[in-house]
């Protein structure tokens, strides 16, 4: 039986473990700090019990904020200046006549990576460039000594890459193109369109059929990309942080309607939840859930938005 | 550079028991703690031990799950509170015999029965409204901004022009207060 109490009352481990927990949301956590958590939880279970106490609470207020009416502004499109769009079409450009050049003189070996329905998947290269690979994901890539390209063909992935300056990171989604200058990104390949969200550094992003439409999206963009036009929104730290809540397995929603939140779980699950009436599938919700939680999800459209749930099994059913 | 990635995946097998422990504990034991409370403090003269005995109680219970998780979580919790408090009581023999006289009470406590699913969720929407609107106004509204706004710590601070220091321990207070609230129906 471990006795740490006779060296720190409950009080005090309580609020050793408070602080641990806030310390581990923010953005600078370490692999280190990881290391000193594990290492402090292990010293005694009273600070196991502690920690998953307050973190399970804590939790649950995540869960809840349904209850809050949110009014946040939304942010508007930016355009794009001209100038830095040929800067990027010239950075673009060269990039592209690199990767070709290269083309003929290796014979390069493509590698392909896949996720399931619900799946996730970091792939490390040799390079120190890192993919995480969100659910129902295909991407192939050919890394060689002279080119990095990768070709996204579904679903959604986030990338940390190694900068280099003579060989640059290239993401092509169908025509579309990616070009990193040294940063981190994410890239969705959804039916109609590509979505690019850039968590720091600057990438280039070129859309075929639109002539000169290279953009330079900087540290916060989000680009929107459909075969015929282009949008950017600036977005903050913590609205990106939430759109890349799959990352740490979480989806969060604000002011999402009904109809967008199921869609967006039925991504990452088999068991499919559809909205059959038009009133319930445009109200809107706040809130944050694991992405495998239909469940709660379920249960909170019942209790919370005071909808009928009925369970067919490979089907959840939500309506008035 | 070479072409020859690493993959590493998310599922780690071996955690699986530490993970199924921590999960039985938040989802059978936390939402027994108002009752173990009031259990506590009936039985228990002195008040100010009240905290410590519940963690003495949640470390037994935790460890025995993690060798073996007992089958009715509810009976289990409370002889195991029930044992801690006799043998506290022959230890400090400064406590009067009357102070556990009541511990026959806790056939009453296991019998009662237990909260049920759809009732436990309808009253955390309510619960978790009235934990939020008893926290010092600060604290609240840094909790709000974190939980409901989702701002960073940085985000706060400049909004509420405080250092970041004084947004972390307005967050640390919450944390413990709110999962005082929740789990241990504290009331003022």
């Amino acid at each position: 039986m471990s006795d740490a109490r006779l060296n720190q009352s409950a009080k005090e481990i309580k609020a050793r473990a408070a602080e641990w927990l806030e310390r581990q949301e923010r953005p600078d956590w370490s692999p280190a700090d990881q290391a000193a958590l594990d290492q402090w939880l292990a010293q005694s279970t009273a600070h196991e019990v502690a920690y998953v106490r307050l973190q399970s609470a804590w939790e649950r207020t995540e869960r809840l904020v349904i209850l809050r009416p949110l009014a946040e502004a939304k942010s508007a499109p930016r355009r794009i200046s001209p100038l830095l769009m040929r800067v990027a079409a010239a950075v673009a450009l060269v990039a592209m006549l690199g990767a070709t050049a290269a083309y003929f003189v290796l014979q390069p070996r493509d590698r392909t990576y896949s996720t399931a329905v619900g799946g996730r998947e970091t792939v490390t290269f040799a390079d120190g460039t890192r993919i995480e690979l969100n659910t129902n994901t295909v991407l192939r890539a050919r890394m060689t000594t002279d080119q990095r390209i990768v070709w996204l063909d579904k679903g959604e992935a986030f990338f940390r890459v190694k900068h280099d300056a003579t060989h640059p990171f290239i993401v092509m989604i169908g025509a579309h193109r990616v070009t990193d200058i040294g940063t981190q990104f994410s890239v969705r390949r959804g039916k109609q369109n590509v979505q690019v969200a850039v968590t720091q550094g600057r990438v280039t992003f070129d859309a075929p059929g639109i002539a000169s439409q290279a953009a330079l999206l900087m540290q916060g963009d989000v680009a929107t990309a459909s075969a015929k036009s282009m949008t950017v929104v600036r977005k903050s730290e913590s609205a990106l942080n939430d759109e890349l809540g799959w990352r740490r397995g979480m989806i969060v929603f604000r002011h999402t309607t009904l109809a967008a939140a199921c869609a967006e779980l039925n991504r990452y699950n088999r068991v499919k939840l559809v909205v059959t009436d038009p009133d319930a599938a445009s109200r809107t919700i706040g809130a944050t859930f694991r992405t495998n939680d239909v469940e709660l999800f379920a249960r909170v459209a019942e209790v919370a938005l005071g909808l009928h749930v009925t369970d067919r099994g490979d089907e959840i059913d939500i309506s008035r | 550079m070479a072409d020859t990635p690493e993959t590493n995946r998310e599922a780690a097998g071996t955690k699986m028991t530490v993970r199924e422990t921590r999960a039985w504990f938040v989802r059978e034991v936390l939402p027994l703690e108002a009752m173990l409370l009031r259990y506590l403090r009936h039985n228990w003269r002195d008040k100010s031990d009240i905290e410590d005995l519940l963690q003495d109680i949640y470390v037994r219970v935790y460890e025995a799950a993690k060798k073996e998780i007992p089958a009715a979580a509810k009976p289990f919790v409370f002889v195991t509170a029930r044992n801690l408090l006799i043998n506290r009581v022959r230890r400090e023999s400064v406590i009067p015999i009357e102070a556990v006289a009541d511990l026959d009470a806790l056939d009453i406590a296991i019998d009662a029965p237990g909260p049920d699913r759809a009732a436990v969720a309808r009253d955390d929407l309510r619960r978790l409204q009235i934990a939020l609107d008893r926290l010092p106004p600060r604290c609240r509204e840094v909790v709000v901004k974190r939980r409901i706004e989702g701002l960073t710590r940085r985000e706060i601070a400049l909004a509420m022009g405080i250092t970041e220091e004084t947004v972390s321990a307005h967050l640390t207070d919450g944390m413990c207060a709110l999962a005082d609230f929740l789990y241990g129906d504290e009331r003022p």
